[in-house]
C-alpha cells in the first residue's frame, strides 16, 4: 500500500503531477468536490496542531469526503498503551486513508507499515513533515513561476527544522538552486543533511549567522520558529529563541519579488507589521497546503483502488 | 599456540584484529552450549594481525551481523574434518536487531516491541542509519 512518509518517497514527476493536480483545483473546484464522495479520512494527532489537522480535515471535505478525527493521545486507546502498529491497523477497518501526527519520529513509518490503506505522515516529531514541504512547494511555484534558479534563504532552527530539511531535499532535485543557510551556531543544519544532500548533488549554499548580509540575494526567505518542543533544556530555549527577528526596517534591502515564507506558527520570527507587505506569502501558504493535500489525498486514494 | 581442529563446525577466519569480542557477542555465542575458541592477534602474512573464531558446531550464523563487523573475513564450514564450503560475506543492506537506536525522540524508544532495523546509507563509510528516525548507527 502505498504511504507517503518522506518527501522522497514522491519522485520529481510526481510531484510535478501534483502541483499540477492542485493548480487545477485551484482553478476549477467544482470538478473535485464529489471526487472523494463515500471515502474516510482519519486524522490521528497525537500532538498538538491547529493547522495541519485542519487542513487536511478541510481538504477531505472540498472533495466531498467524511473524515474521523482523534486528537491528542490521552483520549484515544494511545492512552492505554495502545501501539502504534495496533492503532494503524484498527483504523484501517475504519477508513480508507490516514493522516498521522505523532511525536516519536519514525512513528508515521510504524504506522504505515501495519495499516491496510494508504498513511499520511503529517509530521513525526523533528523528522519529516511531507505535507508542509507541499505547500512550501506549491508557494514558490505560483510565486516565483518556477523552481530553477532560484537562490533560497532558510532562516531560525535550522537544526531541529524538520521543514527546512524536507524542503532542502524537494529542492535539490531542481536546477541551478543555491542555498543561503542562517543559524545561530547551536542550531545550524545537522552534517548528514549537508553531506548527503548538498554535497552530495554539489548545490552551493553559504552557512552564516548574518541574516542581513545576504538578504538582497535571495529570492525566497523561508523563516522558522525555534521550537520550545524540541529542547531539552529551556534554559537553551530561551536564550536562542529571539535570535533573528524579521522586521519591515530589515527588509529594506530585500529584492522586491522576495517570497516570504514561514511554516506556521509564528512566535515572533516575523513582525505582523510584515503581513501586509506583498512579499508576505505565509498565509498563502496556508492555502496552498490544503490544495496540496487535496492532491495527495486524491492521488493516494486512485492508487489505493486499483 | 595450539587450537584442535574441528570435525563439524563454523570458522570465520581472517577477522579483522580486535574484532572477534564484537562478532562473539553480537553473534551470543555465549548462549552456546559447544565449544567456541576465539583466538586473538595471530599472525597473519596477510593481514598482519587477525582474529579467528572456531565453533564446534554447524550451525546457522547470522552473515548479516559478520558483514557488518568486518566484510573481508571468510566462513569455513567444516565436515567431517574437511572444508566443505567458503561463504562470502558483503556488507548487508539492512540490519534487524543488530544495533540499537539510541535517540530518545525515536518510536523504538517507547514501543518496546518494535525490531530495531538499520539501512546502509553510504557504502564507503560503511554509514546506517535508523530507518524510523535517519540516526546515525553508534552516532
Amino acid at each position: 500500500m502505498r504511504s507517503v512518509i518522506d518527501i522522497l518517497d514522491l519522485s520529481v514527476e510526481e510531484l510535478d503531477e501534483l502541483l499540477a493536480v492542485a493548480q487545477d483545483i485551484i482553478d476549477n473546484p467544482e470538478k473535485y468536490q464529489n471526487a472523494c464522495a463515500h471515502k474516510k479520512l482519519a486524522t490521528l494527532f497525537f500532538e498538538p496542531s491547529t493547522r495541519t489537522r485542519l487542513s487536511f480535515e478541510a481538504a477531505m471535505y472540498e472533495l466531498g469526503g467524511n473524515v474521523l478525527s482523534v486528537t491528542g493521545g490521552n483520549t484515544s486507546s494511545v492512552a492505554k498503551g495502545e501501539s502504534v502498529a495496533d492503532t494503524a491497523k484498527t483504523v484501517s477497518c475504519y477508513a480508507d486513508i490516514i493522516a498521522m501526527r505523532h511525536p516519536k519520529e519514525g512513528a508515521a513509518l510504524v504506522a504505515a507499515n501495519n495499516a491496510s490503506i494508504p498513511v499520511i505522515n503529517a509530521g513525526d516529531g523533528g523528522h519529516c513533515h511531507p505535507t508542509q514541504t507541499l505547500a512550501d512547494l506549491l508557494t514558490i511555484k505560483r510565486e516565483k513561476g518556477g523552481f530553477d534558479g532560484l537562490t533560497i534563504g532558510l532562516c531560525g532552527d535550522l537544526k531541529f527544522g524538520r521543514t527546512v530539511h524536507s524542503l532542502i531535499n524537494a529542492m535539490s532535485r531542481y536546477r541551478d538552486i543555491r542555498f543561503i543557510l542562517v543559524s545561530p551556531e547551536e542550531l545550524k543544519l545537522p552534517s548528514y543533511v549537508k553531506n548527503e544532500t548538498l554535497k552530495k548533488y554539489g548545490l552551493p549554499y553559504v552557512q552564516t549567522n548574518d541574516l542581513l548580509e545576504h538578504l538582497p540575494e535571495m529570492d525566497v526567505l523561508y523563516m522558522t520558529r525555534v521550537q520550545r518542543e524540541r529542547f531539552f533544556n529551556e534554559e537553551d530555549y530561551l536564550r536562542l529563541k529571539d535570535t533573528y527577528v524579521l522586521t519591515p526596517d530589515k527588509l529594506k534591502t530585500a529584492k522586491s519579488d522576495l517570497c516570504i515564507m514561514h511554516p506556521l506558527p509564528r512566535v515572533n520570527e516575523i513582525s505582523v507589521a510584515i503581513d501586509n507587505d506583498p512579499r508576505a506569502c505565509y498565509f498563502k501558504q496556508v492555502l496552498n497546503g490544503k490544495y496540496m493535500r487535496m492532491a495527495l489525498i486524491l492521488k493516494l486514494l486512485k492508487e489505493a483502488a486499483v | 599456540m595450539n587450537i584442535d581442529s574441528i570435525q563439524n563446525g563454523i570458522v570465520i577466519d581472517h577477522i579483522k584484529a580486535g574484532s572477534a569480542m564484537v562478532l562473539y557477542d553480537l553473534l551470543h555465542l555465549d548462549t552456546l552450549d559447544v565449544s567456541v575458541a576465539i583466538i586473538k592477534n595471530v599472525n597473519s602474512r596477510k593481514m598482519g594481525k587477525k582474529d579467528i573464531i572456531k565453533i564446534d558446531a554447524d550451525i546457522p550464523v547470522d552473515l548479516d551481523v559478520i558483514g557488518y563487523v568486518d566484510p573481508d573475513a571468510t566462513i569455513n564450514v567444516i565436515k567431517n574434518g574437511v572444508l566443505a564450503e567458503k561463504k562470502s560475506l558483503s556488507l548487508p543492506q539492512t540490519l534487524t536487531n543488530v544495533l540499537r537506536c539510541k535517540n530518545p525522540r525515536c518510536i523504538t524508544s517507547c514501543e518496546q516491541e518494535l525490531p530495531h532495523v538499520f539501512r546502509l546509507t553510504d557504502e564507503k563509510t560503511k554509514q546506517y542509519r535508523c530507518i524510523y528516525c535517519e540516526t546515525k548507527a553508534n552516532g
